[in-house]
């Protein structure tokens, strides 16, 4: 386990020698690491690798097998995870603006009608601001595009003011131009807000700028730490068990395993694979 | 037009098109077009069932179409519910026919089951009607919020403490209540256009929710309303009349969405100097 508490801030995640079996699968084992406030994670791993699972344990929508999962309490009644999911497909013609999504992130759980107020609309109108949403706040949110509708549910997952925010492959699907500003973005509110980050990819090359502590994840296990102290060969070789190279080309970072293993893991056959 | 047994129908044909109005929201929201079809069919063959029987026609009808939303939900899996609808529709209409061979009913108390007799309503079954209405509005009210937030993404509304199943077994309840309701006055078949089609009419108008929820409410008054004039000024079925005022209401708003599209893809002036100048202000 790597150090916790590496600027001594205050703690927001604990994952502490968390297993999962699924239908007699062992999907995660041992899987320990610590998230600080104001913290920018990247939970890197190829398809496959139990991203998903290890989000849903911490969501508390899986119980995991062994270890524990702890999220620092904040004051009382305010939902302590932001979470956007991966994938999401809006029906363009429901009626229901960008805007009207984004309350419901304030207190779609509670019982009766969202009825309308001053400060409401104030705190909805501020939390669009604040990921550069306001443009298109009253449009169908069904009919946005794939960047503007990822801003639009981090705006939702943020303003109940979470502690921790926890993102599941946002990054797919998004051109370049818009996965640097959503990059940017979720950057800018870690800082700001103290709010911690967990960020699950395939491909780290677009978090390095920001990533101030990585969780590489391969066959149910994790090496973490900060990026220079995981992403080496010698780390990875561990944590994959075969040999692996990795290359930096220009700031770019390649993982590549040798045939072996990927023909074990995978049943490719190619000689040489990029794994992330 | 609008004499004692007139006024009965326009009063049980005004309550079922609010709550259809409603329930219709969001059965078009969840794509839960399907069930909304299903239930109906359900519930007709308990109102057959307890013709056979000698009960009121009503129980049959809540007992059926309730049974018939808890198997939909429970056979369900992750939200996909057509096979287990599709198996609902066909063991209820199987029963239906049972049912119906076996009683002495005569063939118009059948027909009425399927497309309503708003005629038929008599002044005593306006009450539970009424009764059975305002629960499945309340209902829908009350759950509002998580019920937006389940629909519209199950997965956020799920780590939030919002249960997809637990939300789907109520709003399926609430459309066998609105079944209930509905069947004796508009018919099995009837309400299924009632539900859909000012519902989805609506959404075309407006991209505020709530509004469209109450543009739905106006667009099924106003649906039942003129079927049942046109039907006493004509002589033809009402059905007739509900079914094609439901389609051409539809029609208007794919068509009045599309002028909006068309226009709003011209680029508009003042959004982006709003957005600037909130963004200084702040």
């Amino acid at each position: 386990m790597q150090g916790r508490a590496v600027n001594g801030s205050d703690e927001i995640l604990a994952v502490d020698g968390v297993s999962v079996t699924l239908s007699g699968r062992e999907i995660l084992r041992d899987v320990t690491f610590h998230i600080n406030a104001g913290e920018f994670t990247g939970l890197i791993g190829s398809n496959g690798a139990g991203k998903t699972t290890l989000m849903r344990v911490i969501l508390g929508l899986l119980t995991p097998s062994a270890g524990t999962v702890r999220v620092e309490s904040g004051s009382r009644g305010r939902s302590l995870i932001g979470y956007v999911p991966q994938r999401i497909t809006l029906d363009p013609d429901m009626p229901l603006r960008a805007r009207d999504l984004v309350g419901l992130g304030i207190d779609g759980q509670r019982f009766g009608l969202p009825l309308p107020s001053s400060m409401r609309r104030k705190q909805v109108d501020e939390m669009l601001d604040a990921v550069d949403a306001t443009r298109f706040a009253d449009s169908r949110v069904g009919n946005l595009s794939g960047g503007e509708q990822q801003r639009i549910l981090i705006a939702h997952a943020l303003i109940s003011h979470p502690r921790l925010l926890l993102l599941d492959e946002p990054l797919a699907n998004l051109d370049i131009g818009s996965e640097q500003e959503v990059v940017d973005l979720l950057a800018r509110i870690a800082r700001q807000q103290r709010i911690a980050v967990l960020i699950s990819t395939h491909d780290m090359n677009p978090l390095l700028p920001v990533m101030d502590r990585i969780v590489y994840i391969a066959n149910g296990r994790i090496a973490t730490g900060t990026t220079a102290e995981v992403v080496t060969s010698e780390s990875l070789t561990k944590l994959y068990g075969v040999h692996v190279d990795v290359i930096h080309v220009h700031d770019r970072i390649l993982v590549v395993a040798g045939r072996r293993e990927e023909a074990l893991q995978h049943g490719g056959n190619e000689s040489i694979v990029e794994l992330v | 037009m609008f004499s004692g047994l007139m006024l009965t129908a326009w009063e049980s044909a005004s309550i079922v098109a609010v709550v259809a109005g409603v329930v219709g929201f969001f059965i078009v929201l969840r794509g839960s077009a399907f069930a909304a079809h299903a239930l109906p069919n359900g519930a007709f063959a308990g109102a057959a069932g307890a013709s056979l029987i000698g009960v009121d026609a009503i129980a049959g009808l809540a007992v059926f179409s309730i049974l018939g939303a808890l198997t939909i939900a429970a056979l369900g899996r992750r939200a996909r519910h057509d096979v287990a609808t599709a198996l609902v529709i066909v063991v209820m209409l199987g029963l239906g026919s049972l049912f119906l061979s076996m009683t002495t009913e005569y063939a118009p108390e059948i027909y009425s089951l399927l497309f309503g007799e708003v005629l038929g309503v008599s002044s005593s079954e306006l009450i539970p009607i009424a009764v059975i209405g305002v629960v499945a509005i309340a209902a829908v009210f009350l759950v509002y919020r998580p019920l937006m937030l389940s629909s519209v993404m199950p997965d956020v509304a799920e780590a939030r403490g919002v249960g997809s199943t637990r939300m789907e077994v109520i709003f399926l309840v609430v459309v066998a209540l609105t079944t209930t309701m509905a069947v004796p006055v508009v018919g099995a078949l009837l309400i299924f256009s009632l539900l859909i089609s000012p519902a989805a009419a609506a959404r075309s108008f407006t991209n505020r929710p709530f509004t469209a929820m109450g543009l739905s409410v106006l667009i099924a008054l106003g649906t039942v309303w003129s079927a049942i004039a046109l039907a006493y000024l004509s002589n033809l079925p009402i059905g007739f009349f509900v079914g094609s005022i439901g389609a051409l209401t539809y029609a208007a708003g794919r068509g009045w969405a599309g002028r909006q599209r068309n226009r709003g893809s011209t680029p508009r002036l003042g959004a982006p100097g709003r957005s600037a100048a909130r963004a200084q202000s702040t």
